[in-house]
C-alpha cells in the first residue's frame, strides 16, 4: 500500500485537510489530545491484527459473495423443513416497503418526526389484533421463545405465583430459552403429550396443576404438528386452578384455525416470521404477545405498546401506552427489560397482513392443509413409512415414522440431499422415544410436483 | 461552505388508518392455487380441522388492492425520518451512522434470505464461515476469547451476560450469596433492568464531582455478595472513566466479574480494549458501532464476548471450524452452557453487515472511525457550548470521547423553554433530537453524538439549527413552545395513553371505545 492517507468513502472527515481545520477550531494539536482521559497503559499500542481490508466496494462484494456461494438455498433445492422457521412466499410489496431507507435506517425518533413508523406499528398491532381477536398486541420482541418466556413471567406477576407448566410438545430449543429465562425464581414443570394423539395430556395436567400454578403454556398446532382439539377442556382446568392459559401459535394458521381467545387463552404469543419475513437462516424471527385489553395485562408487558391519540388538528397521532412500565422509564423497577428488538419485522408482518387481507389468509391456510394432507397420503403409501403418526389433525407440519425402513433419518436425509431435497427435521435426538422420525413441513410454496418428487425420491432411497 | 438553514417541511399526507381505506373484496395478492388433483383427492381442507378449532369468521383485516397498499405504506415511509435522510447526530447514545448500501444487496440475496436454520451443515458452509470469521474479528477488536452472536439487542446481551455470570456462581454453589449487580447511574438502563430477571439486586454508583463514577462508593458497595459490575464506558456523558482498571481490580478482589457495556464503543476501536482493562465479559451492539441499520428499533444484535474461563457457559450452539475436514460446524455439545437465549443462531443479516463493515475498513479504517468520531464530537462540543444558555454535564471536565450530555438549564431558567420544547422545534428543521435516558440526573438534558459519518458542514448545519432555536427561545419563545410547525402531525394529546378507558393499542380497541374522532362511546 502506498503511504498516502486513505480517504474512506464512509467517513467524510477522514480527509487530512478538514481534520486539521477542525483541530484548529477545537484548539488541539492532534486527536490524541482529545482522549487524554484514556491512560497510556490502557491504550492498544499496536495495530489490531485483522485481515487485510477490501477497500473498494467491488472487492468487498466479490469477497462476500464468494463465501456465500458455498451456501445452497431452499430455492435451489426443495425444502421440507419447518420446526419454527418456515418457507412461505414473501410478497414483493412487503420487501419493497421494509427496504425503504425511511424505515430501514430510522431508529428511535418521537411520534412527530417518526410519525410513519408509529402508524405502521399501530397498524401492525391492529391487524394482528384482528387475526387474534385480541385488543392488545406488543411491538415485537426478539422471537417466539422470548415472547413465550415473557408471557410466562407475565402470568407469574399477574397471579402472584411462581410455577409454570410448559408443554413438552414444543421445540426443545425453545424449552432451553424458557428455562434460562425462568431460572432462578420460577419453576418450570413439563406437561406430557399423549403418545397416541400428540395432544396435551389432560390427566397429566390435572395431576400437575395446583394453586401454585401461574400459567400453562401449550402450542397450537404443537411442535409435532397436531392441532389441539381440547382447548376448551384445558381452559376449564387451568382457570379452575386460578392459573392463566397461554397459547403459542403460528399466525399463518389463523385464517382457518380459530384464534386461541375463543377457547379461553389469556395470553397468546408466537412468531411473525411466517408473515412475510424471509427465513434468513433463522435470523428473520420476531415474537409477538397479545392479550385482552385489561389493565392487569397491559401493565405487565415489558414491551413498547403504541396507542392512538388525537392531535390538535384532528389527525391520527400516536404515543407510548403506560411508558412507566418500561425499563426506559424505570430502570430499577421495570417489567423485565426492553431495548432494540425487532420492530422492522413487525412492520413487515403488518404489510403482509394488509396484502393478504381476510380472503388471502383463509385461502393460505386452506391450501396449506390440502397440500399437507396430500403429502401425508402420498408419503404414507411408501412401504415401511408411516404417516400420520398421531391420531389428530395437522396444519402445515406432520411427523413421519421411518422406524420400519431400517434406515436412520440422518441416512435418509443425506440421500435426499443428493437429489436436491432437504428432508424433514430429524427428531431422533430430541425425542429419543420416537426412534427414527422426522418432522416434515408443507406450505403454499410447495406444488404437487414438489411433493411428488419427494415421494419418488423417498421411494428410491429407502 | 456557509451554513444555510433549510426551509424544511415534513411530508404531511394526513394518511388514514389502513382500515379506513378498506373496501370489501379488494385483493392485493392472490395465493397460489392448489393443484386440481390435490383438490380432488383431498377435498375441502377446512373439514380436516376439528370443529371446535375451525375459524368461523374471517379475520377482520382490511381489504385493499395492491397499488393502494403500496401507496399507503409509502406515504407512511415518507412521514418517517430515516437516518439516510438527515444529519442524524441528535439521537445521542444511538450511534447513528452510515449504513452502506452494498450491505443491503448482500443481505437480500437468496444466499441468506432463503436459508433454513436446520439445513444440513454441508449446505450452509458460507453462512457458518461468516459467523465463525465474525467471531474471530471481534476477538481481536475486544481482546476477549470467545463470542456468542445470538443476542438480539443490547439489553438482550446484558441479560445473556447476567445468565452466564449466574451460571458461573451456581457452578460454585454461590448463586444465592452472590446476589448483587453493581452498575452506575450513567450506564444504560438495561444494565440495571436486565439482571433483575435473573433475580439480582441492583446497586447504583453515582458520579463524583468530576463526572467519573465514584470510586469510593464502589469500594463501599463491593462485598462477598457482589456478583458483577456492569458498566458503560465512556458513559452517556461521553466521559471515559480513566480509573476503569482500578474499578475492575476492586471488583475482582472480592471475587466479582466485570461486564463491559460497549454500546458506546464508537470512539474506542483500535484505541483501547476490554482486555487491557481486565473485563471478563462484554457486549457490542452491531446495529450501533458496527453499522447495521436500526430498522425502526431492530432487528439488531448485542453479541456477547467472554474470557476463556466463562466460555463454557455461552449459549448453544457456537460455530467451530474443523481444520482436518476444512468445514465449519455448529457445536451443541457444551454441557455447562446456560442453554439458549434466542431461537436458532442470532440475527444473521445483522451479523453479515457487521462482518462486511469491518472487512471494508480493516484495522486502520476502524481506528480512523474512532479518531473521526472523537474529532467530530469535540468539534460539535466546541460549537454547541458557544450557544447561549447551553452547557454540558460536569463542565469542568473537558475530555469527551464520542458523545456529550449537554444541558439547557440556563436557557430554561432565562426563557422558560425546556429541552422538550426544543426537541419538538428541532423536528421542524428535518432532523432528530433526543433528550436523555431516565432518570434525568442532568437538568434539561440533550445528548449529541456526531459519529464518523457526518462532515464538518453537517455538524455546522446541526449546530446552526440549535442556534436558530436558541435565538427564538430568547426572542420569540412562543414559536418554540408551540412547535412542531412543519411536522407530519400537529401537537399530540398524550393523556389518552395512560388511562385504561381511553387508551387504544389496536384499531379494534379504538372502535370499541370511541366513535367518530375520539368521541367516547
Amino acid at each position: 500500500m502506498n503511504s498516502k492517507k486513505i480517504v474512506y468513502p464512509y467517513i467524510p472527515n477522514s480527509e487530512p485537510k478538514v481534520q486539521e481545520e477542525m483541530l484548529k477550531e477545537i484548539g488541539a494539536s492532534n486527536i490524541r489530545e482529545l482522549y487524554s482521559d484514556i491512560p497510556e497503559k490502557l491504550l492498544l499500542h499496536k495495530k489490531m491484527n485483522l485481515p487485510k481490508s477490501f477497500l473498494s466496494e467491488y472487492e468487498l462484494k466479490r469477497h462476500i459473495e464468494g463465501i456465500l456461494s458455498k451456501n445452497s438455498t431452499c430455492k435451489e433445492n426443495i425444502s421440507f423443513l419447518g420446526a419454527g422457521c418456515w418457507q412461505h412466499y414473501v410478497p414483493a410489496v412487503v420487501d419493497e416497503v421494509i427496504h425503504r431507507a425511511e424505515f430501514l435506517t430510522a431508529y428511535a425518533g418521537e411520534s412527530y418526526e417518526d410519525h410513519g413508523r408509529f402508524q405502521a406499528d399501530f397498524e401492525y398491532t391492529s391487524m394482528m389484533g384482528d387475526l387474534l381477536e385480541m385488543g392488545v398486541v406488543n411491538i415485537p420482541t426478539y422471537d417466539w421463545s422470548q415472547a413465550a418466556s415473557t408471557s410466562l413471567r407475565m402470568s407469574c406477576r399477574i397471579t402472584n405465583r411462581n410455577e409454570v407448566i410448559v408443554s413438552k410438545a414444543i421445540n426443545p430449543d425453545r424449552l432451553l430459552v424458557i428455562k434460562n429465562y425462568c431460572n432462578p425464581d420460577v419453576d418450570v414443570v413439563i406437561l406430557d403429550f399423549n403418545s397416541k394423539t400428540g395432544l396435551a395430556e389432560i390427566n397429566d395436567l390435572e395431576k400437575k396443576i395446583s394453586n401454585k400454578t401461574a400459567g400453562v403454556y401449550i402450542e397450537n398446532p404443537s411442535y409435532l404438528g397436531s392441532i389441539e382439539s381440547n382447548g376448551a377442556k384445558l381452559s376449564e382446568i387451568i382457570h379452575k386452578a386460578g392459573a392463566l392459559f397461554l397459547v403459542g401459535v403460528d399466525p399463518s394458521s389463523l385464517g382457518v384455525l380459530t384464534p386461541p381467545i375463543n377457547y379461553g387463552a389469556d395470553i397468546v404469543c408466537g412468531d411473525l416470521q411466517p408473515l412475510g419475513i424471509h427465513m434468513n437462516y433463522g435470523g428473520g424471527v420476531a415474537g409477538f404477545i397479545a392479550t385482552r385489553d385489561e389493565k392487569e395485562f397491559v401493565g405487565e408487558y415489558p414491551s413498547r405498546l403504541y396507542g392512538i391519540a388525537p392531535t390538535e388538528n384532528g389527525e391520527w397521532g400516536f404515543g407510548d401506552v403506560m411508558w412507566e412500565r418500561t425499563s426506559f422509564a424505570n430502570r430499577e423497577s421495570s417489567k423485565e427489560f426492553v431495548g432494540t428488538t425487532s420492530a422492522l419485522w413487525g412492520i413487515a408482518a403488518g404489510v403482509y397482513l394488509a396484502v393478504m387481507g381476510p380472503e388471502g389468509m383463509q385461502e393460505l391456510g386452506k391450501g396449506i392443509i390440502q397440500r399437507s394432507i396430500y403429502a401425508q397420503k402420498e408419503i404414507g403409501k411408501i412401504k415401511g413409512v408411516k404417516v400420520p403418526v398421531f391420531q389428530s389433525a395437522n396444519y402445515n407440519e406432520f411427523v413421519v415414522n421411518f422406524n420400519d425402513t431400517g434406515k436412520t433419518v440422518k441416512e435418509i436425509n443425506k440421500s435426499l440431499l443428493k437429489k436436491s431435497i432437504f428432508g424433514g427435521k430429524d427428531l431422533s435426538k430430541d425425542f429419543p422415544q420416537f426412534g427414527q422420525k422426522a418432522l416434515y413441513c408443507i406450505t403454499e410454496v410447495h406444488t404437487k410436483e414438489d411433493i411428488d418428487r419427494l415421494v419418488s425420491a423417498l421411494k428410491e432411497v429407502l | 461552505m456557509k451554513t444555510k438553514l433549510r426551509n424544511y417541511h415534513a411530508a404531511h399526507w394526513d394518511e388514514p388508518i389502513i382500515y379506513e381505506l378498506s373496501r370489501d373484496a379488494e385483493r392485493a395478492i392472490l395465493v397460489p392455487e392448489v393443484d386440481e388433483e390435490i383438490n380432488k383427492t383431498v377435498g375441502d381442507g377446512i373439514l380436516y380441522i376439528p370443529e371446535s378449532m375451525r375459524r368461523r369468521k374471517k379475520p377482520q383485516l382490511p381489504a385493499l388492492s395492491q397499488p393502494q397498499v403500496l401507496r399507503h405504506f409509502l406515504h407512511l415511509a415518507q412521514e418517517n425520518l430515516g437516518a439516510d435522510l438527515n444529519i442524524d447526530i441528535g439521537q445521542g447514545t444511538c450511534t447513528m451512522k452510515y449504513n452502506p448500501k452494498i450491505h443491503e444487496q448482500l443481505v437480500n440475496s437468496d444466499k441468506i434470505a432463503e436459508m433454513h436454520p436446520y439445513q444440513d451443515e454441508s449446505t450452509s458452509q458460507g453462512l457458518l464461515e461468516i459467523m465463525y470469521k465474525t467471531e474471530q474479528l471481534f476477538k481481536e477488536i475486544s481482546g476477549l476469547d470467545r463470542f456468542s452472536l445470538h443476542p438480539g439487542g443490547g439489553a438482550h446481551g446484558i441479560y445473556t451476560i447476567s445468565s452466564i455470570i449466574w451460571a458461573y456462581h451456581k457452578s460454585r454453589g454461590e448463586e444465592d450469596k452472590r446476589n448483587e449487580i453493581i452498575t452506575t447511574a450513567f450506564s444504560h438502563p438495561a444494565d440495571a433492568a436486565a439482571p433483575r430477571v435473573k433475580g439480582y439486586k441492583i446497586r447504583i454508583i453515582y458520579p463524583d464531582e468530576n463526572g467519573y463514577p465514584d470510586i469510593e462508593a464502589l469500594k463501599e458497595a463491593v462485598s462477598e455478595h457482589t456478583s458483577a459490575l456492569f458498566i458503560t464506558n465512556p458513559e452517556d456523558t461521553g466521559i471515559f472513566n480513566s480509573k476503569i482498571a482500578k474499578f475492575t481490580k476492586i471488583v475482582h478482589d472480592v471475587g466479582g466479574f466485570c461486564a463491559y457495556d460497549q454500546a458506546n464503543a464508537n470512539g474506542l476501536l483500535g484505541i483501547t480494549r476490554a482486555k487491557e482493562a481486565n473485563f471478563d465479559l462484554i457486549f457490542y451492539n452491531l446495529h450501533k458501532t458496527f453499522s447495521s441499520p436500526h430498522g425502526c428499533g431492530g432487528p439488531g444484535a448485542g453479541i456477547v464476548g467472554v474470557t476463556e474461563k466463562l466460555a463454557k457457559f455461552l449459549p448453544v450452539p457456537v460455530v467451530d471450524y474443523n481444520k482436518k475436514n476444512d468445514n465449519y460446524f455448529l457445536d451443541y455439545n457444551r454441557p455447562d452452557s446456560i442453554g439458549k437465549v434466542k431461537d436458532f443462531y442470532g440475527v444473521i443479516p445483522v451479523i453479515l453487515r457487521a462482518y462486511a463493515w469491518i472487512m471494508s475498513l480493516g484495522a486502520e479504517g476502524l481506528r480512523e472511525v474512532s479518531n473521526v468520531a472523537i474529532l467530530n464530537n469535540n468539534y460539535a462540543m466546541k460549537k454547541i457550548l458557544e450557544l447561549r444558555g447551553a452547557s454540558m454535564a460536569f463542565p469542568e471536565h473537558k475530555c469527551r470521547i464520542e458523545q456529550v450530555r449537554y444541558s439547557w438549564q440556563k436557557l430554561t431558567e432565562e426563557t422558560g423553554i425546556t429541552t422538550e420544547d426544543i426537541q419538538r422545534r428541532v423536528f421542524d428543521f428535518g432532523t432528530h433530537y433526543w433528550t436523555s435516558h431516565e432518570p434525568w440526573l442532568i437538568p434539561e438534558p440533550f445528548t449529541i453524538e456526531p459519529s464518523e459519518s457526518y462532515s464538518k458542514d453537517d455538524i455546522d448545519e446541526f449546530v446552526a439549527i440549535l442556534g436558530q432555536i436558541v435565538k427564538e427561545a430568547y426572542e420569540s419563545p412562543e414559536k418554540v413552545k408551540n412547535a412542531p410547525h412543519k411536522s407530519s402531525v400537529h401537537r399530540i394529546s398524550y393523556d389518552v395513553l395512560d388511562a385504561p378507558s381511553k387508551w387504544a393499542i389496536t384499531w379494534r380497541a379504538y372502535r370499541k371505545k370511541y366513535k367518530g374522532y375520539f368521541q367516547h362511546k
